[in-house]
């Protein structure tokens, strides 16, 4: 990360980043171990033993660079933005605009596209309220996935009572994709009453990699791609996929940072300009305002300063920053590379277990070499209820989540009372892949044994 | 630390006490906690003063929420339904053997008294869910 117009001193944190990660050029080549070393909390000992981290669905853990981040921000840079003339107030919105400015460009997107939030919940209720409620219409159509997680269900589920809207689900396929050609003959029934489309990038529960450019095209074919909003729900993916928010025909993008190495409590919402103009303030009060009178308030009129009502966490974003840079120096092809041969083995050997079945795509690749999963695996266990699977697995030190995810229309429509998830991040390894399969053999051995009566 | 799945558990997991349902004069109850995949129904009989007479539950969940239904249900015959509602967690708890549940598995232990408490002595003869 080069900040323009910056030297690059010892008070840079650009450069203090660079000397954690041990080099001192601009695009140095990491290798896995240095990744790995990043991240104190994977030393961690469980039960007596070394924490295999295979919840990242859930959260994921930190690399040195963003914990040092949030703390030198409030040691040397901490003031209100955008609101003092002095100098520290000055190095404060400095380090507010560079963060947007750097996770804007992560995504390819501009500054202006980008209204920080706390996470994916509070950005697609944002996009549900402040672009729902001006914008949708009695008897409109709002369609989400079927597995999709709550916050991208019940948002749009509660517009559509409040806007007198039909609220519908789209058909999954098989293995959790898009069932494409049912998805098309929805579209095409409801096409002039159809508004809001809002999908997850990728599945949280099943792993599956959703054809939402398939589903933009389909649009565009009706006719009726200016009518829809096309919102996606990238919490699961935006540490997975590659997003480019500028070739992407979509409108939103919602994130969240600390499922991508970045601090809990910051996230985003990337919006198109032209779907912008269309948003109404949902939060009211200091800093989105241009005057406040008795008789009337009226709105700033920069439309990064418009969405954002109060003090941000600046120290937050400057994490989330140190996060996307600390993405970019593994460089997209590495991060895929190292996810498609831990996930594609995990499979291989939970695939070996006769006890385990996987839900959602059995391979990373489907028939015609097209990735259709992210590293997260979610699987049944015959006889035995995910929670003890889950309760063994953690006496091995092994993390994983258990229940249903967030995604209850999912599972009550698949009839799974509830499943265990393991996910995986940049820093796991395949023999703590190894450690998870001999984990799950004792789940068989504990639940197997005689009992004296 | 304990041993969750020990032997004592496992047996009221794998040969639930109670499991099915009653015929006759009964109130019944159910209690589900879909985010964690736990169900349970319980019928139960009482006298006039209240006490439970007899008792079954079906319900499919984890090893912690069926074999608290069964070592509670066990002890529940010949109680007032009252005592059975007050239960606190602890004693349920120390039922199974244990000398403590983490968090997240205290409403596992619970699905059993939590199903028991929807139902009122003067429901006698109806079912409440």
């Amino acid at each position: 990360m080069i900040l323009p117009g910056k030297r690059r001193g010892k008070d840079d944190p650009s450069g203090k980043f660079y000397l954690i990660m041990g080099h001192m050029s601009d695009s140095p080549t990491l290798s896995f171990s240095d990744i790995r070393r990043q991240f104190p909390i994977l030393d961690k000992q469980i039960h007596g033993k070394p924490l295999v981290y295979f919840d990242n669905s859930a959260t994921t853990q930190k690399p040195n660079s963003v914990l040092e981040a949030i703390t030198e921000y409030y040691t040397k840079y901490n003031a209100n933005i955008h609101r003092g003339v002095h100098q520290l107030a000055e190095e404060s919105t400095d380090i507010w605009e560079k963060s947007r400015q750097t996770v804007a460009s992560f995504f390819r997107a501009h500054p202006e596209e980008l209204i920080v939030t706390r996470n994916t919940t509070e950005a697609l209720n944002l996009l549900a309220r402040g672009w729902g409620e001006s914008q949708v219409k009695p008897g409109e159509v709002i369609l989400v996935g079927l597995s999709e997680h709550h916050s991208n269900f019940v948002p749009w589920q509660k517009l559509a009572d409040r806007q007198q809207a039909k609220f519908m689900t789209l058909p999954i396929a098989s293995e959790g994709l898009l069932d494409l050609p049912a998805i098309f003959a929805l579209l095409k029934e409801h096409k002039n009453q159809l508004r809001v489309i809002s999908i997850q990038q990728a599945s949280n529960t099943l792993g599956s990699l959703m054809d939402i450019s398939a589903v933009s095209q389909m649009l565009k074919d009706l006719k009726i791609r200016d009518q829809v909003l096309l919102s996606v729900d990238a919490a699961q993916s935006a540490a997975h996929q590659p997003i480019n928010f500028k070739t992407w025909d979509v409108d939103a993008v919602s994130f969240s940072g600390h499922k991508m190495y970045g601090p809990m409590g910051i996230g985003g919402l990337l919006v198109k300009s032209k779907r912008l103009a269309e948003f109404e303030p949902v939060l009211y009060g200091g800093g989105m305002i241009s005057t406040v009178l008795p008789e009337e308030t009226t709105y700033a009129e920069d439309v990064q300063d418009r969405f954002t009502a109060g003090t941000p966490d600046v120290a937050s974003l400057y994490g989330l920053a140190a996060a996307c840079d600390f993405l970019k120096e593994i460089g997209w092809p590495a991060i895929l590379a190292h996810e498609e041969e831990l996930t594609q083995y995990a499979l291989d050997q939970l695939k070996k277990l006769p006890e385990i079945t996987i839900v959602g795509p059995q391979n990373m690749r489907d028939e015609a070499g097209k990735q259709q999963r992210i590293g997260a695996i979610s699987f049944l266990y015959q006889q035995v209820h995910a929670h003890d699977v889950a309760q063994i697995l953690d006496r091995h030190g092994v993390a994983v989540r258990s229940g249903q995810h967030c995604t209850m229309p999912l599972h009550v429509s698949q009839g799974w009372l509830a499943t265990t998830r393991a996910s995986f991040g940049v820093y796991n390894t395949k023999s703590e892949v190894d450690t998870l399969i001999s984990a799950l053999k004792d789940v068989k051995r504990v639940f197997g044994r005689q009992v004296k009566n | 630390m304990d041993d969750l799945y020990q032997d004592f558990i496992l047996d009221h997991y794998k040969n639930p006490r109670n499991f099915g349902h009653l015929d006759g004069e009964k109130v019944s109850s159910e209690m589900t906690n879909l985010s964690c995949g736990d169900g349970i129904k319980v019928d139960v009989k009482l006298d006039d003063q209240g006490i439970i007479t007899d008792v079954a539950w079906q319900g499919e969940g984890c090893a912690i929420s069926m074999a608290a239904a069964s070592v509670v249900s066990e002890w529940a015959v010949g109680q007032p339904l009252k005592a059975v509602k007050e239960m606190p967690i602890d004693e349920i708890v120390a039922k199974l053997g244990l000398e403590q549940i983490s968090h997240s598995r205290m409403k596992c232990a619970y699905l059993f008294v939590h199903a028991i408490q929807k139902i009122e002595a003067t429901d006698k003869g109806r079912s409440s869910s």
